[in-house]
C-alpha cells in the first residue's frame, strides 16, 4: 500500500543522504521525496512517498527512526490528512489546442502561468492522483514537460508532527 | 579559570583523554600529522601502531568486545580510511561500540580530488551507526563527546569522526562538555511494565518453553541476570554464535549453540518449542534460517532488544518488550517473585524428557582414530590446556565453528568473533586488542591457514609490543568452509578453494622473532599445546600450525534456506 511519511530531522549536510541511503540499502522503494527546512531553520521536514506492505512499512518506520538525525517520524496513512502535490506542467496551445486545455484546466481548478504563443505553463496543485488524472485528462501529444514536488501531507485536525520542547 | 586556547589536533587528544581512552590503535599519515604530533607529547593512552589500518579497527573492536569499553582507532584520510571500511562493517554487523577518527584533507581542498582524499563520510555512511565531518574547531570536542555517547549508548555500534587536516592546527578554547543532550536520539532503557507482566505468564504456563540469547545479552552484560533467570525459572537455553558465554556453556540448562552449526537438541527445541522467549538476538539467517519452516510450529514469541527496529523484522513477535536487556531481566525476574507460588515447574517435564532424547543423539561425536589431527580434536585439548579460561578470537570458517563447537564458554566476553559479517582476517587482531586489554590472560586465536593469510602482517605489531599471543592455525591446506559447501551443493568441484603455495609457518613466524610449531600428528597435539601454553613461553608468541584432516567437515548442518529440524548430521559408521 502507498504511504505518505513524514519525519522532521536536523538540517544538517548528509542528512538526506541518510535517508535515502537508507531507502536503497535495504530495498525499500522511493515514490518522491521531498525535503526543505521547517520554521525552526535548525529542522528540515521531509516528506516521502513509499510502498510495501504493512511489515515493510513498519520496518522503514522503525529504521527512519533508528538514523541518528531523525528526530520524529509520522505516518500520515495512520490517520486522517491531507495530501497536497503541486505540478508545473508546460502544453502545446496551438489554434486547436487552446480552448481545450484550458478547459481541462479549469476543471481541475489549474492556473495557466504562462502563455507563450505556441504554449501555455500550468499550475495545479491537489493529490498526487488528481494530477495523473489530469494529465491523463490531455492529449498525450501536447504535453511537453512536467515537473511535480511529489506529495507533500500533513495530519488533520489535532494530528500534529512537532518537537516538544 | 579561562579555559585553554590550544590546537584542534590538542584538542582532539585530550578529549580521548577526557574519555578515559587507554589505547589508540592507529597508523599515521599526511592528515592526521597534526594529531599524532600531539599523541607523541602525550603520555595518558598509548598508541598502539598497527601494520595494516583494517588491524588497528580489529583491535579496538576486539579491546571493546572483550573490556567493554569503546574502542579507538585512528587512520589516515583516503586509503587510510578505505582500509578501515572492512574494520567498521565488522563492528557495525556484530553492534560493537568503537570511535574511528580519520584524518581528511584540509577544507579548502574538500571535492578537489586532492591527494589521499576520499569521502570518508559518504563511503563508511551505510556501515556506522553514525559519522561526522568536523569543519569548525570549536566543535571538535563536543563532536567527539557525541560520538562516544552515541556509540556506547543504545543498540552500540561504530562511529566515525572525520577531521580535516586544517582544522587540527587552528586552535580553539577547550571545554570538554560534561553531559550530552540530542533531542534526535533518546534510546529506551526501560522495558515496559505491562509487557513483561505478560511475558513472565507465558514463560510460566508454556509446556514447551525455550529461551535463546544472543550477542545483545553479552554487549548488554546481561549474563549474570540471565543466568539467575533461567535457574530460577529452570528453562532449557541455547547461545547464538554471538551470545557464547552469555549463559555459561557448562550448566546443565545449557543446550549448545544453535543455528547453521548448531545442536541437534538446540534447533530441535527451537523448532518445537510453545513460548520462546529471545534474549538480544535477531532471528538472523544463520540462525533460525528459513522463517517460514521456523514458523510452522506454532509458538508465542517474546523478544528483549534494545532496538526496536529489530523486533518483528523476520519474525512476527508476540510480546516485544524494548530495552536494556539486563534491566528488562532484572525487572522479568521481580516480576517471576509475585508469580512464583504459581509456577508449576513439573508441567515442563515431558519437554524436558524430550529435550534429553535429542541430546542423546550425541551430535558432536566425530570419528579420530588417530591417525590425523582432528581439528576438532584440537580446540578440545585447547580448551583442557587452557582450563577453558583463555580469551578465544578466530577468523571466519570451519575452525571458527569448531572452536564455537567445542571450546565450552563459561563467560561471556570471552569468545570474540566476526558473527555478521564474516571476516577473514579478524582473528589476530582481535587477539591483539584482547591480549592489550588483560596483558595477564591467556588469548589464544583459532584460525585457519587461509584467514591468518589475510592478516599476517600483525605479527609484527604483536613483537612491537610483545603480545603472548597462541595463533592455533588448523591447517588442512583448504578454505575450509568453501571447500565444504562446494563438497555439499557443487559436486565436489572444488573452486579455488585450494590454498596453494602455502608459506612454511614456522619459519616465518620465526623471522617475525616469534616461535612457530609444527604439529603433524595426534599424539602430538596435547604436549605442544602444554609447551606453547607454559610458563617458559609465557612471554612470547607461538604460531601453531597443526596439520589437520582435510577433508573434515563441520557437523551438524542445516543447509541455506532450510529448516532448523532439516540438519544433516555426521556420517554414522
Amino acid at each position: 500500500m502507498r504511504h505518505i511519511i513524514s519525519l522532521l530531522m536536523e538540517n544538517e549536510s548528509g542528512a538526506l543522504s541518510r535517508v535515502s541511503g537508507l531507502f536503497s540499502a535495504r530495498g525499500y522503494n522511493i515514490e518522491s521525496l521531498n525535503v526543505a527546512p521547517t520554521e525552526d531553520p535548525t529542522l528540515s521536514r521531509m516528506t516521502i512517498v513509499t510502498n510495501g506492505s504493512d511489515e515493510v512499512i513498519e520496518q522503514i518506520i522503525k529504521q527512519l527512526n533508528k538514523l541518528i538525525d531523525v528526530v520524529k517520524v509520522l505516518d500520515l496513512n495512520d490517520g486522517r490528512h491531507i495530501e497536497r502535490e503541486l505540478m508545473i506542467v508546460k502544453v502545446k496551445a496551438t489554434n486547436k489546442y487552446r480552448d481545450e486545455v484550458k478547459r481541462i484546466s479549469d476543471t481541475f481548478g489549474g492556473r495557466i502561468i504562462e502563455t507563450a504563443e505556441t504554449t501555455f505553463t500550468i499550475e495545479l496543485t491537489g493529490p498526487s492522483s488528481e494530477l495523473d488524472d489530469y494529465l491523463a485528462s490531455l492529449d498525450k501529444t501536447a504535453i511537453i514537460e512536467t515537473v511535480r514536488t511529489g506529495a507533500l501531507g500533513i495530519g488533520r485536525g489535532d494530528r500534529i508532527l512537532k518537537i516538544q520542547y | 579559570m579561562k579555559p585553554e586556547i590550544i590546537t584542534g589536533a590538542e584538542i582532539t587528544i585530550r578529549s580521548l583523554q577526557e574519555e578515559n581512552v587507554e589505547f589508540v590503535f592507529g597508523y599515521p599519515g599526511g592528515a592526521v600529522l597534526n594529531i599524532y604530533d600531539a599523541i607523541h607529547q602525550q603520555t595518558a593512552f598509548k598508541h598502539v601502531l598497527v601494520r595494516h589500518e583494517q588491524a588497528a579497527v580489529h583491535a579496538a573492536d576486539a579491546f571493546s568486545r572483550a573490556t567493554g569499553k569503546v574502542g579507538v582507532a585512528l587512520v589516515t584520510s583516503g586509503p587510510g580510511a578505505t582500509n578501515a571500511v572492512t574494520g567498521i562493517a565488522t563492528a557495525h554487523m556484530d553492534s560493537i561500540p568503537i570511535v574511528i577518527i580519520s584524518g581528511q584533507v584540509p577544507t579548502h581542498a574538500i571535492g578537489s580530488d586532492a591527494f589521499q582524499e576520499c569521502d570518508t563520510v559518504g563511503i563508511t555512511r551505510p556501515c556506522v551507526k553514525h559519522n561526522f565531518l568536523v569543519k569548525d574547531v570549536n566543535k571538535i570536542a563536543s563532536t567527539i563527546k557525541k560520538a562516544f555517547f552515541i556509540a556506547s549508548t543504545g543498540r552500540p555500534g561504530p562511529v566515525l569522526v572525520d577531521i580535516p587536516k586544517d582544522i587540527t592546527s587552528e586552535t580553539a578554547e577547550f571545554i570538554y562538555p560534561k553531559t550530552i543532550e540530542m533531542r534526535s536520539y533518546k534510546p529506551i532503557i526501560k522495558g515496559h511494565s505491562g509487557q513483561i507482566g505478560k511475558a513472565i505468564d507465558l514463560l510460566i504456563n508454556a509446556k514447551q518453553p525455550m529461551v535463546y540469547s544472543g550477542g545483545g545479552a553479552v554487549l548488554g552484560d546481561a549474563a549474570k541476570s540471565l543466568t539467575k533467570l533461567i535457574k530460577k525459572l529452570d528453562l532449557p537455553i541455547t547461545n547464538t554464535l554471538m551470545g557464547l558465554g552469555g549463559f555459561p556453556a557448562s550448566d546443565e540448562n545449557f543446550l549448545g549453540m544453535l543455528g547453521m552449526h548448531g545442536t541437534y537438541q538446540a534447533n530441535m527445541a527451537m523448532q518445537e518449542c510453545d513460548v520462546l522467549l529471545a534474549v538480544g538476538a535477531r532471528f538472523d539467517d544463520r540462525v533460525i534460517s528459513n522463517p517460514e519452516h521456523f514458523l510452522k510450529n506454532p509458538k508465542k514469541i517474546i523478544h528483549i532488544d534494545i532496538d526496536p527496529a529489530s523486533i518483528s523484522k523476520r519474525v512476527k513477535i508476540d510480546i516485544p518488550i524494548v530495552g536494556d536487556v539486563d534491566l528488562v531481566l532484572i525487572d522479568l525476574l521481580k516480576a517471576y517473585q509475585e508469580v512464583e507460588k504459581n509456577h508449576n515447574k513439573k508441567l515442563i517435564s515431558p519437554w524436558m524428557e524430550k529435550i534429553k532424547n535429542w541430546t542423546d543423539t550425541d551430535c558432536m561425536k566425530y570419528k579420530d582414530d588417530g591417525s590425523v589431527i582432528k581439528p576438532q580434536f584440537v580446540v578440545q585439548k585447547l580448551h583442557e590446556v587452557t582450563k577453558g579460561d583463555a580469551f578465544i578470537t578466530s577468523d571466519v570458517g570451519q575452525h571458527q565453528m569448531w572452536a564455537a563447537q567445542y571450546y565450552p564458554f563459561d563467560k561471556p566476553r570471552r569468545w570474540i568473533n566476526s558473527g555478521g559479517l564474516g571476516t577473514m582476517g579478524v582473528g589476530l587482531p582481535y587477539a591483539m586488542g584482547c591480549q592489550l586489554a588483560f596483558p595477564e590472560s591467556q588469548v589464544a586465536c583459532v584460525t585457519g591457514e587461509a584467514s591468518i593469510q589475510m592478516c599476517i602482517q600483525e605479527l609484527s605489531t604483536c613483537k612491537q609490543y610483545n603480545l603472548p599471543i597462541k595463533i592455533i592455525t588448523l591447517n588442512n591446506r583448504y578454505m575450509g568452509m568453501v571447500r565444504q559447501w562446494q563438497e555439499f551443493f557443487y559436486g565436489n568441484r572444488y573452486a579455488e578453494s585450494y590454498v596453494d603455495a602455502l608459506p612454511d609457518f614456522v619459519k616465518l613466524a620465526e623471522s617475525y622473532g616469534h616461535i612457530g610449531m609444527k604439529i603433524e600428528k595426534s599424539s602430538d597435539v596435547e604436549g605442544a599445546l602444554q609447551e606453547a601454553f607454559s610458563p617458559k613461553l609465557k612471554e612470547r608468541l607461538v604460531f601453531m600450525d597443526f596439520i589437520t584432516d582435510q577433508t573434515e567437515n563441520v557437523f551438524p548442518m542445516i543447509p541455506s534456506g532450510k529448516g532448523l529440524s532439516e540438519m544433516i548430521l555426521a556420517k554414522d559408521e
